[in-house]
């Protein structure tokens, strides 16, 4: 992945704002913003972010281009479409930093140990294997994210849901053994890893 | 009513406002037939609700006097009040127009002594003062109205308080048989200036003006200016009738906004700049003002006008459109939002808030012939052949100067079309 980066910092080296028009997903919206900042102040977790979206838009055109990057903001965006619904230009804000987001993991350069990140990761990881998402292993691999003591105790918090869960049917411990799963695994992993070498491909013989 | 003469040598203007009146008068001083309507009781439109001018800060009654004593003067001009157009069809040099009159319900024998209002009780919101006090159901538009002449609401035409409105009239004005009129003018090109409305504040949902008595729109804050206003003149809350101490402007609140009005309005940030003015003339430094905006647009040479309310330590600017409005205690409200410059989030509280509501078009469906082009923003695109030229607003969001100018060219273009018919018919 850092081989990538390095190539991207090469290929963009005097325009961030060309590399994230032309391998971020909506990108190209990014010199549309006004800077009104109305999607700052409309964010329900606006108040926790490094850099607000409208600061961020502002940092692309501006080079900023490992200051955006390896921030946590845009893994802050919970998609409650409050931006998108406001902004007056039109600009789908939620898409962007999900795309910022997805970008900078793939050049690994998202902030180590940001929790929405790995989560991401684990959530992936769980349903490619098998083609459906397997929720009692999600719920664990989520439980021990941060290492073994604060798994147990987390565990232990939520032992009541859980137990409810299984009585009702809603969780079954039998998936612990490998879990269901869609008839043709492979068939699956192939058209992911095609899917993948696409996109790949695509970013690298980009002409910005 | 006296009969209307119109041939395919006539130019017809549709709107009696600033626009209207500007075309109407250049083309009848040229010489030309006109006839101008009016969809209200009164000419004058939108300038006539306004307290000052940008950037002279003079008295519009002035200059709509000036237009008013030319239009009296004037033979060739033909005023038709309270009548709308409902179809156009036709072609440049050959337009055929439906137009319904509505009644009024007093005659030319109206000398405006105002007994028919004091005979009646029934009162109805204001729409001069935009719905912020109430009027008779007999009444005079404003005191600038032209033609000086009565009105009798339909909705008292057939009930006690009109024939008490007739009884009272001492000079036979008030005629409650008159009944709605259409008439059919064949007329040779059309201005038209029916300008614009303000943009309806209470969709911008998150600025609540449906919801907090102290938000307000800059038409309305216009109206607390005139001393025959709803509030006699005085710059007051209209929670609680207190004088402000802290008001916030919100500038493109509904214009620039691909949920509301996609053009830049282009007159609110000189309006708001005006009223900054205003505060600082009747309250001095007993309140502050605060213009929040996503860029200041005052143009050649009214950037003077901008240079010069910054200097005023009272006024402040934040660069930020505002995110949403909350309430707050004693009737106040919250702003919240991120400024541009240094994104600081902010929680600004303030008596008083008055929204920079943009200006919409109000050109209708349905009533052009094919081929007249209307563009995305509903003004009419300018098309030299096509005998139907938008003037003023109707052209595109303009403030009195530019819609005076853009007026007279319209009433150029409508005069190359007549003086063409004229002379094929020799």
């Amino acid at each position: 992945m850092s081989d990538m980066n390095q190539a991207m910092v090469e290929k963009y080296r005097s325009s961030f704002l060309k590399e994230v028009e032309a391998n971020v997903e909506e990108g190209h919206w990014v010199k549309m913003c006004m800077q009104c900042g109305v999607c700052s102040g409309s964010c329900p977790l606006g108040p926790h972010w490094e850099h607000p979206p409208q600061e961020i838009f502002m940092m692309i055109r501006a080079g900023k281009r490992e200051d955006v990057l390896s921030s946590s903001s845009m893994w802050m965006c919970t998609s409650c479409y409050n931006c998108i619904a406001r902004c007056p230009r039109g600009l789908p804000i939620t898409h962007i930093m999900h795309g910022l987001a997805t970008y900078a993991k793939r050049l690994g350069l998202q902030p180590k140990n940001q929790p929405t990140a790995k989560f991401s990761q684990l959530f992936w990881n769980n349903l490619t294997k098998t083609g459906r998402v397997n929720e009692l292993k999600l719920g664990l691999a989520l439980y021990f994210m941060n290492g073994i003591g604060p798994g147990i105790k987390t565990a232990l918090k939520m032992q009541d849901v859980g137990l409810g869960m299984l009585k009702t049917g809603r969780l079954n411990p039998l998936e612990i053994l490998g879990g269901h799963s869609i008839k043709d695994k492979s068939g699956l992993q192939k058209m992911l890893k095609k899917a993948f070498e696409i996109e790949e491909a695509q970013i690298k013989d980009y002409k910005g | 009513m006296s009969e209307v003469i119109a041939t395919n040598q006539t130019i017809l203007v549709v709107g009696g406002g600033i626009s209207g009146l500007t075309a109407a008068l250049e083309a009848a001083e040229c010489g030309k037939q006109v006839i101008l309507l009016e969809k209200s009781p009164s000419v004058g439109g939108r300038v006539s609700q306004l307290h000052k001018y940008f950037p002279k800060l003079c008295v519009p009654s002035c200059g709509l006097e000036i237009q008013y004593r030319r239009l009296k003067a004037n033979k060739n001009v033909r005023l038709l009040t309270m009548a709308e157009v409902t179809q156009i069809s036709g072609e440049a040099g050959n337009f055929t127009v439906s137009v319904k009159v509505a009644p009024r319900y007093v005659n030319e024998n109206c000398t405006a002594c105002g007994e028919c209002e004091k005979a009646v009780s029934a009162e109805f919101d204001d729409e001069f003062n935009y719905g912020l006090k109430k009027r008779k159901g007999a009444y005079l538009v404003s005191n600038m109205a032209y033609p000086q002449r009565f009105v009798i609401d339909p909705r008292i035409a057939a009930t006690d308080d009109g024939a008490k409105a007739k009884a009272a009239c001492k000079y036979g004005a008030v005629d409650l048989e008159m009944a709605e009129q259409n008439l059919s003018l064949n007329v040779g090109a059309v201005v038209w200036a029916t300008g614009w409305k303000p943009y309806d504040a209470a969709r911008i949902q998150p600025y609540g003006y449906d919801r907090y008595d102290n938000v307000i729109t800059n038409v309305e804050f216009e109206r607390m200016l005139d001393p025959f206003g709803p509030t006699g003149g005085k710059i007051v809350r209209p929670s609680d009738g207190k004088t402000p101490q802290n008001i916030a402007f919100i500038q493109c609140a509904g214009s620039r906004d691909q949920n509301h009005l996609k053009h830049c309005s282009r007159i609110c940030c000189m309006a708001t700049l005006k009223q900054t003015t205003y505060v600082k003339e009747q309250l001095g430094d007993a309140c502050k003002s605060t213009v929040y905006y996503i860029d200041i647009r005052a143009i050649d040479r009214i950037d003077d006008f901008h240079r010069k309310v910054k200097e005023d330590t009272n006024v402040t600017f934040v660069k930020s459109k505002v995110a949403n409005i909350t309430a707050g205690s004693d009737g106040n409200v919250l702003l919240n939002g991120v400024d541009t410059e240094g994104y600081n989030r902010y929680r600004n509280e303030h008596d008083l808030v008055v929204l920079a509501t943009g200006m919409e078009s109000t050109v209708p469906a349905g009533v052009f012939p094919a081929g007249i082009n209307i563009n995305e923003h509903n003004f009419i695109e300018l098309d030299g052949d096509s005998g139907i030229y938008g003037a003023g607003c109707s052209s595109d969001a303009l403030d009195v100067n530019r819609a005076a100018q853009n007026a007279t060219a319209a009433a150029l273009r409508a005069i190359q079309v007549v003086t063409r018919v004229a002379g094929q018919e020799g």
